[in-house]
């Protein structure tokens, strides 16, 4: 700070915590929520203090049926499911970015040029541009109800191919003709170099790339109705419209705080790579 | 051990040559150093005996064998860069093991060769460290390590003290000497710095606009160097360069001055006198306008211009001197110390 | 763009690329082909037969009164979205600058919203905002107003708009909060000697300097409105009442999936794709730009 003045310094932290506030209260409300009975919130206003029916609500959320009356499949199938989409997109993504990454940067072939443009197009074209003609071919390929449906369309990247790319740029060419005087060939320099020089780059596109996948919703929607094959983000929907006849917030809030807990873990507990990963895919 | 053979060397990109034509003869076990400005072509060249560049035409043999085809882990080379290429994420111990690593050599004889190589360097105690906990000096060592490992035919040197402060420069050349000399490993280093040319070389190509302009013993081009370019570029201070007409074994000099024992030349020429090799006579015909004295001790650099014109020369005179500016001196080139070269091709003419 | 020295031809490089190269073709070029196939199809109503039609499908969507109503909304709703969060987040974030002590606590408790699904942050928003239970209409009935998203068009409106805005302010936030911190310190300091207060400097210095940050997050803050915050609109309002919160793409999954007008849709991705690939070019304008000096 280039001056002192307390005056200033007490309106700055006051600001702060206001904006903490406004950022932190509806994921407040939301666990307050969860902590109540199904009685207590029928009843306004709402608490805003937690109660003592977290565990209960807890337990019947993860292990039980979940919301009464509806026929979901059980809550801790759908993390599992959601956690299985998440990682298969993050680690699809990485591993086809890498790869094309690495054959963009250290070869020279006839139609480079072409497929790098090819990449680029992904770049322009979101599953909510092209929602009908995707699902069809999908459809077609009977990958609909499957794991293979909710990932694969998605891991197509053009955001992680310039990373990568531009990670690979920045890595000294001495590196490979050393590597090439020391006789290692394109697979052998790419595990044995390339990987371990940018790993703290694909941790931190992993961060990046788990919350895309565990957040997807528009295309899980559209090509799951299996309810064995349901994300936890899109159950949240149901809920809400179970909600309109049956009121139980207090489970529903619960299955919202399970939902984002494990994104919202891997942003607090890995934030340097976070922000890394942010700021170098958006560059 | 092998030696190596350039047979009219050709490399272009695209239209635009940048090697024109090189040839030369590397005996086994010679150390060969490269030198010339930046944009020369000498990494070039050395990149192309690496197997890092593609060989236009002509051919480079190691040995006995041709190897324009093949690839550089194939060639039993090893190279030093200039910025080291150590693998940052690997130890000291593994960025010299790596290459015998992949060439399936058994544990054992990796550990042996990596701790042998270590004592020479004195590298030991660092063998587990990751590069970045090494200074500048231990670094390079690192790099000097991962070559000897190798046990190759060769040894390729890509500028590797020009990272390093001048102190450790001149500790490390002398190193890199020594170690060569053990060793008796074939070696082309690869220089801008003529003093670093000079003090390692056996032989020295000097390399210009992608020419060769010269190659033999240091000795041989302080001598007698071929053309301007060379006798400007080898010695410090430069040579001084005076146009000068010849007849009958006398040199005019521009501003009327005549010198004696000018050779067999006849007509326009370039008289070049090194700045040493100007005696103090008070009636000599050389005479200088002062301008400045760089007292350094152990001897004086005297920067004026030749008496009426504007040529700019430098005098070298043991021991200390001082002179106010605007003095003028007289000086007489020492014997057999004039070179004379071709006013328009800068070819040197044979006294 | 390449390196100096690449590994000898083979055909390794073509087998790396296919995997990449493949998924591009068959869930992104074929499919962005169909639909602009499709745009030029109309189907009749029994799904029987269907005719080329040229650009009549777009035709329609130009003379059509809701299409017109929906793309004037996503642009308000787009502006009204990145304004608020990008002013909130600039706030906080020159207010974060000045802290010595503790500006990476600060930024632990502003970052987490990002994580949050847009789904979830609708479904949090829609219970702080529910009629009967939530706790700002508890609030708003004490000043006399009568909170009911479900009925009233602008309390829907605004409340999308709340919800949006709030997900994305952490991610403006940190950028915001980057760009100033690799402002020189010397810099600012040189401003305060000059006699140029906190607010002054802020005015003068740093927001000037931070233009491109602000230019840049413009550009991805449209594109997060335009078409991340389909799950916020589904989850809150399913568009309604009457409507009142359609934005472009959830017309097109409405059109498309539950209308099953297909040339229609389609003429309206075909629509949403050119938007997209202007923000794309802008956004590459600008990064190109950033990469010069």
């Amino acid at each position: 700070m280039v001056e002192n003045r307390p005056v200033l310094n007490v309106i700055t932290h006051l600001v702060l915590i206001i904006g903490i506030v406004i950022v932190a209260l509806p994921i407040w409300i939301t666990f307050v929520a969860s902590t109540h009975d199904a009685v207590r919130m029928t009843q306004a206003p709402i608490p805003m203090l937690p109660g003592t029916h977290f565990w209960e609500n807890f337990s019947q959320t993860l292990l039980g049926s979940g919301l009464s009356g509806t026929e979901t499949a059980p809550v801790w199938r759908m993390l599992l499911n959601s956690l299985t989409m998440a990682l298969m997109i993050a680690l699809g993504k990485i591993a086809i970015s890498l790869i094309s990454a690495f054959a963009i940067v250290y070869f020279k072939f006839p139609f480079r040029m072409l497929f790098f443009w090819l990449i680029f197009v992904t770049l322009m074209l979101p599953v909510e541009v092209r929602i009908l003609p995707t699902f069809e071919v999908v459809a077609d390929l009977g990958m609909l109800n499957s794991y293979w449906g909710l990932s694969i369309p998605l891991i197509a990247s053009a955001t992680a191919t310039f990373m990568f790319r531009q990670v690979f740029l920045t890595i000294p060419d001495e590196m490979l003709e050393s590597a090439r005087i020391d006789g290692a060939g394109p697979l052998r320099f790419f595990w044995d170099i390339l990987i371990p020089l940018s790993r703290t780059n694909i941790a931190a596109l992993f961060v990046i790339l788990f919350i895309y996948g565990w957040n997807q919703y528009l295309w899980p929607l559209l090509i799951t109705t299996d309810t064995d094959m349901t994300t936890i983000v899109m159950s949240i929907k149901q809920m809400l419209e179970a909600a309109e006849q049956s009121p139980q917030w207090n489970i529903i809030m619960m299955t919202a705080l399970l939902a984002m807990l494990p994104p919202v873990f891997v942003v607090v507990a890995m934030q340097k790579l976070f922000v890394q990963g942010l700021t170098e895919t958006d560059k | 051990m092998a030696s190596i053979t350039l047979k009219d060397l050709v490399k272009a990109y695209g239209d635009t040559e940048v090697l024109h034509h090189v040839e030369g003869e590397i005996s086994d076990g010679e150390f060969i150093v490269v030198v010339g400005p930046s944009g020369c072509g000498k990494s070039t060249l050395l990149r192309m005996v690496a197997g890092l560049e593609t060989v236009t035409s002509g051919t480079i043999c190691i040995g006995d064998k041709v190897v324009n085809q093949l690839e550089p882990a194939d060639r039993d080379i090893a190279m030093v860069f200039q910025n080291y290429a150590l693998y940052p994420h690997m130890s000291v111990r593994e960025n010299m093991a790596y290459g015998l690593k992949i060439r399936k050599i058994s544990k054992d004889e990796i550990a042996r060769r990596v701790e042998e190589a270590a004592d020479i360097l004195e590298l030991r105690p660092y063998l587990e460290r990751k590069p970045r906990q090494l200074s500048g000096g231990q670094r390079q060592r690192v790099a000097m390590g991962r070559a000897i490992v190798r046990n190759p035919q060769v040894f390729l040197f890509d500028e590797p003290l020009s990272n390093l402060d001048a102190k450790l420069r001149v500790q490390m050349r002398l190193e890199i000497r020594k170690l060569q000399q053990r060793l008796g490993v074939t070696s082309i280093y690869v220089t801008h710095d003529q003093v670093e040319a000079m003090t390692l070389g056996d032989r020295l190509m000097v390399l210009n606009g992608g020419y060769v302009e010269q190659f033999g013993t240091p000795i041989e081009l302080y001598d007698r160097p071929a053309t301007t370019f060379v006798a400007g570029f080898i010695g410090s201070p430069a040579m001084n360069f005076l146009p000068a007409t010849v007849s009958a074994g006398m040199a005019t000099l521009g501003n009327g001055a005549r010198l004696a024992n000018a050779g067999a030349a006849n007509g326009a020429v370039t008289l070049g006198i090194r700045p040493e090799h100007l005696l103090q006579d008070d009636a000599g015909p050389v005479r200088v306008t002062v301008e400045l004295v760089e007292q350094l001790g152990a001897n004086s650099l005297l920067h004026g211009k030749l008496e009426g014109t504007d040529i700019e020369m430098v005098v070298s005179q043991p021991g200390h001197m001082s002179a106010a500016a605007g003095t003028v001196m007289g000086f007489v080139p020492a014997n057999g110390a004039l070179h004379l070269f071709h006013a328009e091709t800068g070819k040197r003419i044979e006294p | 763009m390449l390196k100096r020295v690449h590994f000898p031809r083979s055909a390794l490089p073509y087998l790396l690329v296919a995997p990449q190269i493949l998924i591009t073709l068959v869930f992104f070029i074929w499919p962005a082909s169909q639909a602009v196939y499709q745009s030029f199809l109309i189907e009749d109503a029994f799904g029987l037969s269907t005719e080329f039609v040229w650009f009549e499908n777009f035709e329609l969507l130009v003379d059509d009164e809701q299409y017109l109503q929906s793309f004037g909304r996503t642009i308000f709703f787009s502006a009204a979205v990145a304004l608020l969060s990008m002013s909130a987040a600039l706030v906080l974030a020159g207010f974060a600058d000045r802290v010595v002590r503790g500006a990476t606590a600060y930024r632990t408790l502003m970052i987490w919203p990002y994580a949050v699904a847009p789904v979830l942050a609708g479904a949090l928003w829609v219970f702080m905002f529910n009629p009967t239970l939530g706790i700002f209409p508890f609030l708003l009935d004490m000043v006399g107003i009568d909170w009911n998203h479900y009925l009233n068009g602008t309390h829907a409106m605004m409340l999308v708009i709340f919800a949006a805005a709030w997900k994305q302010i952490a991610y403006n936030f940190l950028f915001y909060l980057a760009a100033m911190q690799s402002i020189p310190r010397s810099l600012i300091e040189a401003a305060a000697i000059d006699g140029a207060g906190p607010v002054r400097r802020f005015v003068d210095h740093i927001f000037p300097l931070i233009s491109p940050t602000t230019f840049f997050l413009l550009v991805i803050n449209a594109v997060y409105a335009f078409f991340d915050t389909f799950g916020i609109i589904h989850a809150v309002t399913q568009g309604g009442p009457a409507n009142s919160t359609t934005i472009l793409v959830y017309k097109v999954f409405n059109d498309g999936f539950v209308g099953l007008d297909l040339g229609g849709s389609a003429a309206q991705s075909v629509i949403l794709m050119v938007l997209v690939i202007a923000m794309t070019v802008v956004q590459f304008r600008f990064i190109e730009r950033k990469v010069e000096y």
